[in-house]
């Protein structure tokens, strides 16, 4: 059990690291906030998996339960996942207008046009 | 223990899904696999008992989330290329060497599901104790949500409507410019 | 991208949308008022209840759900969540609480609690609603008055 202790966190970094490769070997501005969201997501089971609690329950009072999961990570990870779609929305809004001024959303040719500015 | 099974087998689907989101060509496909990535993870939630968060994450991971990239996609078009002008070295240098780094910090970290770690030690067990009482509520994400810390989720709110301004200021609704203009006048 | 005149072969979909859009609805409603016994809550339910609005445009068009729900009047709505929340806190301190106190909403600290989350919540769920469909048609009728 030593080994599966630590899987889940070894998991998340890997899912994080693959978000953060993502955003900074793809030149697609979608795919950059597609690896965002990757990211993002490995924090959320970041937070729940240190939650969680062995031989508990949600944490939903019920008659003959006295064990339950931390509600705390619960919390603050339902909120911040609302919070990521809108800040999503946004990023995605942002590629939509760059796509308009330059044509294009490839991060090297939007380079390429400022530089020929 | 088929608790813990399940959670390192969708632990190991999830990775597998986002090593083909990396290697995958195809943007759509992308957008596609990043809705299964985002409905696995509300699998895994639900093991972890987190079943308000795997709640929110199935209906806005995997449906709103796909519908807004598919409609940026709609917008922008596919992708034609997909390589940068620096190789995947570089990146993969860095992504390893952070990963290492990480990783190596995990051996402080006390180990998944130990009932003495820290983030049970705080103000969890007065949550759990005592807001049965003193909110009345039977679900403790939502009196946690919004009695104890109402201030924060307060703030949560501001940010979605603030996105959301941002958003219309952004693609606000154009006003269809009338074709005549002349016309229109009487 | 979505044409909202239907081909011969789109008949599953509008009559699927039809027969699922009440349901949904509904089930976002309950999400929001039974959140306080069951999982769910405001965030979840306004993203249910928008995405049964968004099913209804992919289905129908962007053009008729817009007529459904006019951006002029989903607006106030998304201000109005806000404020709903911040008029709680403002209510708790005006009657001898801290900001955000709920207990003294009633005389009875419990029953002021329940009222509290319950119009939060609400104040919650309609931001979220609102914040959502006008995301989302900020995005797709771009798409369509391009068209035109």
């Amino acid at each position: 059990m030593e080994f599966l202790g630590h899987y889940n966190y070894w998991i998340v970094i890997f899912l994080m690291m693959t978000g953060f490769y993502v955003v900074i070997s793809h030149s697609n501005l979608v795919r950059k906030i597609i690896g965002l969201n990757i990211f993002q997501t490995s924090v959320f089971i970041l937070y729940i998996s240190m939650g969680k609690m062995p031989g508990g329950t949600a944490p939903i009072v019920a008659e003959g339960v006295t064990l339950y999961s931390n509600p705390l990570p619960h919390v603050l990870i339902l909120t911040a996942i609302v919070v990521g779609v809108a800040t999503t929305a946004l990023g995605l809004a942002l590629v939509v207008r760059i796509k308009e001024a330059y044509g294009t959303v490839e991060e090297d040719e939007i380079h390429a046009q400022d530089e020929s500015l | 223990m088929i608790e813990t099974l399940i959670d390192i087998v969708l632990l190991t689907f999830l990775a597998v899904t986002a090593i083909v989101i990396v290697r995958i060509r195809s943007l759509f496909a992308v957008i596609m696999l990043a809705g299964i990535y985002s409905l696995a993870s509300a699998g895994l939630f639900v093991v972890l008992d987190a079943v308000d968060v795997a709640f929110t994450e199935a209906v806005v991971g995997a449906g709103i989330s796909t519908v807004l990239l598919l409609g940026t996609l709609a917008l922008t078009g596919e992708q034609r290329k997909t390589t940068s002008r620096h190789g995947p070295l570089i990146p993969l240098a860095v992504v390893t060497l952070t990963g290492a780094v990480l990783v190596w910090g995990t051996w402080d970290m006390p180990l998944f599901g130990d009932p003495g770690a820290p983030a049970h030690q705080h103000v969890a067990p007065r949550y759990i104790q005592d807001s049965p009482n003193e909110v009345g509520v039977p679900n403790m994400v939502t009196s946690v949500l919004a009695s104890y810390r109402g201030f924060d989720t307060l703030g949560e709110v501001t940010v979605i409507f603030t996105a959301g301004v941002g958003v219309l200021a952004l693609l606000g609704f154009r006003r269809r410019k009338p074709r005549h203009p002349e016309r229109e006048k009487p | 991208m979505i044409k909202s005149d239907s081909k011969p072969r789109q008949v599953v979909r509008p009559v699927i949308t039809r027969l699922l859009m009440p349901y949904i609805l509904l089930f976002g409603l309950y999400v929001q008022f039974h959140g306080d016994f069951g999982p769910g809550g405001g965030f979840q339910a306004g993203v249910i209840f928008a995405s049964g609005i968004i099913l209804y445009a992919l289905t129908f068009g962007v053009a008729r759900a817009r007529s459904l729900l006019p951006p002029d009047s989903l607006q106030p709505l998304a201000a109005l969540g806000v404020l709903l929340y911040g008029a709680v806190g403002v209510a708790s301190l005006f009657m001898d609480g801290h900001f955000l106190n709920y207990s003294v909403l009633s005389s009875d600290p419990v029953q002021g609690q329940h009222l509290g989350i319950l119009l939060i919540e609400l104040g919650v769920g309609i931001t979220v609603t609102a914040v959502m469909v006008l995301v989302f048609f900020a995005f797709f009728g771009r798409d369509e008055e391009g068209e035109v």
